[in-house]
């Protein structure tokens, strides 16, 4: 069993929460993952920032442009990793250009070095060294994902691919036959952001890939614990949550709070999170039907 | 346009479809949909398409001797005029194909982004013509610098909204529009402005541009009986360049390169040399402790990318962070290329130069002057590039002169009255000696 599957190896749902390494800073980030753990996490994405993150929205981009203007790097990031003490696996959630690039002679002054790239190797290599456990990469759909899935193979490491509620049949089997660890189900269309409410298009997704042998973590606009009993009852085996969390971190920066004040809350959220997704557990179809 | 061979939508490693899930759909359907209708001319697509770009476009558009410039440079000048398309640029090829495409697929809402606003303009146009719904995505920088198309766009009934990220300008505008497409997918359809983004964009784009080649290939066969020794497009995106180069591309390169166009290839079209000029902008240097190239010349100098849904050439970091570009031409500020012309590029069947912003001020000014053309910034890229290998002030047997040769088409992507309030104002900052004095007039603008 691959570190990942572990995360959702008990009975209880699991709880993977997001943040954005760097945000505001590698030190407050550091404590925050640390408390999202103390309050419940069973796996951690952590955000690699990218200077084009196409699927994401205000919030989110947000918390690069934070992270970036701080100065971190895909070396700075793989640092933090290693220096990291959880004892929960964790997921590098990034795009994919700086997974291709990573290891590339030199940047693009005019004529100097060489300009092609050394493809997905060495990123999940260095990854693999600093206690990476899989990847999510929004913009790599399964077609164009077969270099990293082979350098994921060699380091074993899983591979989370989404499904989307757009995702077609055809599309399904493809996903299946690449996806390892757990497959990120997307609640809604459109890009990252708390929502109000969780969409009624997560029980349909769940429905169709009911039968798969990895695990089905549900994610985009979950927010509460009620939302996160709905969907866990909805029959999801985990719930990512990004947004709701970083939208605490850029509290803590627009009020100037202290990062030990931050993370009680990041600490007192995630508690929240996780107890919702134990009660939608206890109350989903199967439990009750026990 | 007809169909002969099946394709992956890559141009060797370059192009493919790096976009989130939520979009493959939508990209496969559109794939389905161009091959049905653009390439096999189901329902009479092609038709109606060619029949609107006549009557409501103006095409074909003339390509005219230039005299002056001719003279000037001793050899024989002719420009292709797109910017006599109407809404003043080659932009409406495309917009007006997509959208009648997004008709033809029963969408009925249209994004788009805009750089220089041309792309905007001619989408906005298009979607009135066609009576559908528009919203267009323009980063605020650009919106500073091209208020006319601005206001183009709105009295054309497409709403317009501001991106605030990054620099404001043409890349934060795709992946804003990018972002809008993945919400509303199943209605709406992103017209992409120029070849970029995933496949089958870069090759639709293209199909829709290859109008410009195609007419001039006639055109030179009418005026001179041959082909013209070399053909000479600014290159942003890469649209108006490919549109440009697309016909005298034989197919078999282009096989490697996704599909052939159906037309039999001809043995002379190998000897049509093709030259894609970037923006050079102030310096060719990449400043990467501020994360921005003062140029926009990825063709020249980007290293191999992912940007905005495709392998391609682009302007970044030592990492990988896509870097911020610069021009003054606002529709050549981007730090990605369509993956076809990097294709091209590195099988040398395209040379990529570039020129810096003074040169195509300069030429901006010489056009106008000389032969009673007002072109866009854009374009006075392609302009200033002859003048430099070409002009009084070259070296005897400059580089590139050969290359040239005696029949030169230059593609004038479009008209430069949306330049004006730039012109202006950077021409007073940079003293641009063949710039007229201003000054008397200064402030009234
Ligand atoms: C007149 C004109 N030429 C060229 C361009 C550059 O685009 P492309 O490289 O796709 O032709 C633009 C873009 O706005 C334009 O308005």
């Amino acid at each position: 069993m691959s570190r990942l599957s572990e995360a959702f190896a008990t009975d209880e749902p699991a709880f993977i929460p997001y943040l954005a390494v760097g945000d505001p800073d590698i030190a407050s980030s550091k404590q925050y993952v640390e408390a999202l753990v103390e309050g419940g996490a069973d796996c951690v994405e952590l955000g690699l920032p990218f200077s084009e993150p196409i699927a994401e929205g205000q919030t989110i981009q947000q918390a690069i442009v934070r992270s970036l203007s701080g100065g971190i790097t895909p070396e700075a990031y793989f640092e933090f990793v290693d220096d990291l003490d959880v004892d929960v696996p964790l997921v590098c959630m990034t795009y994919y250009n700086l997974i291709f690039r990573y290891g590339a002679d030199s940047g693009t002054a005019a004529g100097e070095g060489d300009h092609t790239a050394p493809g997905p190797r060495p990123f999940v290599k260095r990854a693999a060294e600093v206690g990476i456990d899989g990847f999510v990469v929004p913009d790599l759909p399964a077609e164009e994902a077969g270099d990293l899935r082979d350098a994921c193979d060699e380091f074993d490491l899983g591979l989370v691919f989404i499904v989307a509620p757009t995702t077609t049949d055809d599309r399904l089997d493809t996903i299946r036959e690449q996806v390892s660890g757990y497959v990120y189900v997307q609640a809604r269309m459109g890009v990252t952001g708390a929502q109000a409410d969780v969409s009624d298009r997560t029980a349909e997704s769940l429905a169709r890939i009911a039968n798969w042998d990895v695990p089905k973590a549900v994610g985009f606009g979950i927010s509460t614990g009620d939302h996160a009993a709905r969907v866990v009852s909805a029959g999801a085996d985990g719930i990512i949550v990004g947004s709701a969390l970083v939208d605490i971190v850029a509290d803590g920066v627009e009020n100037d709070r202290a990062t030990a004040d931050v993370a009680d809350d990041l600490r007192e959220k995630a508690r929240e999170l996780k107890d919702g997704a134990l009660r939608g557990a206890r109350e989903s179809p199967e439990a009750q039907g026990e | 346009m007809s169909s002969d061979s099946s394709t992956d939508g890559k141009f060797g490693e370059y192009g493919g479809q790096y976009v989130p899930e939520a979009l493959m759909p939508a990209i496969e359907e559109l794939r389905d949909a161009y091959e049905r209708y653009v390439l096999e001319n189901e329902d009479g697509f092609v038709d109606e398409f060619r029949e609107r770009l006549r009557d409501f476009g103006g095409r074909p558009t003339p390509l005219q001797h230039a005299e002056h410039l001719s003279d000037r440079y001793g050899r024989e000048i002719y420009l292709k005029r797109e910017d006599l398309l109407h809404g003043g640029a080659h932009k409406l090829n495309n917009a007006l194909g997509q959208v009648l495409l997004a008709k033809y697929m029963g969408k009925d809402r249209i994004v788009a982004e805009t750089g220089a606003g041309q792309h905007g303009t001619a989408t906005a146009m298009a979607a009135a013509h066609l009576d559908m719904p528009c919203e267009i995505y323009m980063g605020e920088t650009d919106i500073g610098r091209q208020r006319p198309n601005v206001f183009r766009m709105r009295i054309n009934g497409a709403d317009l909204n501001p991106v605030t990220a990054g620099r404001g300008t043409l890349k934060e505008a795709i992946s804003e529009t990018m972002r809008d497409w993945a919400t509303n997918v199943d209605d709406t359809h992103y017209v992409v402005g120029s070849v970029v983004g995933p496949a089958p964009f870069p090759e639709m784009v293209r199909e829709f541009q290859s109008v410009i080649s195609e007419e001039v290939r006639n055109q030179a066969q009418e005026r001179f009986g041959t082909l013209p020794d070399s053909v000479v497009a600014c290159a942003g995106g890469g649209s108006n360049t490919m549109g440009a180069f697309a016909r005298f591309v034989d197919s078999e390169a282009r096989s490697a390169s996704g599909r052939s166009s159906g037309r039999t290839p001809r043995e002379d079209d190998d000897e049509v040399n093709l030259l894609a000029v970037e923006a050079g902008g102030s310096s060719l240097a990449v400043d990467e402790e501020e994360g921005v190239a003062p140029n926009s010349a990825s063709l020249s100098t980007g290293g191999q990318g992912v940007l905005h849904g495709a392998r391609t050439k682009v302007l970044q970091d030592e990492w990988g962070q896509i870097v911020e570009s610069h021009s003054v031409s606002a529709g050549l500020d981007y730090a990605g290329v369509g993956p076809e012309l990097a294709y091209l590029v590195d099988e040398d069947r395209v040379s990529a130069v570039n020129v810096g912003d003074d040169a195509a001020l300069e030429a901006f000014h010489r056009l106008s002057q000389e032969e009673g053309i007002i072109p866009a910034l854009e374009s006075s890229h392609a302009l200033a590039y002859v003048e430099e290998v070409l002009g009084p002030d070259a070296e005897a047997d400059a580089d590139g002169a050969d290359e040239l040769g005696d029949r030169i088409v230059i593609n004038l992507s479009g008209r430069g009255d949306k330049d004006l309030e730039t012109v202006i104002e950077e021409t007073d900052k940079r003293s641009i000696p063949n710039a007229p004095d201003m000054s008397e007039f200064a402030g009234g603008l």
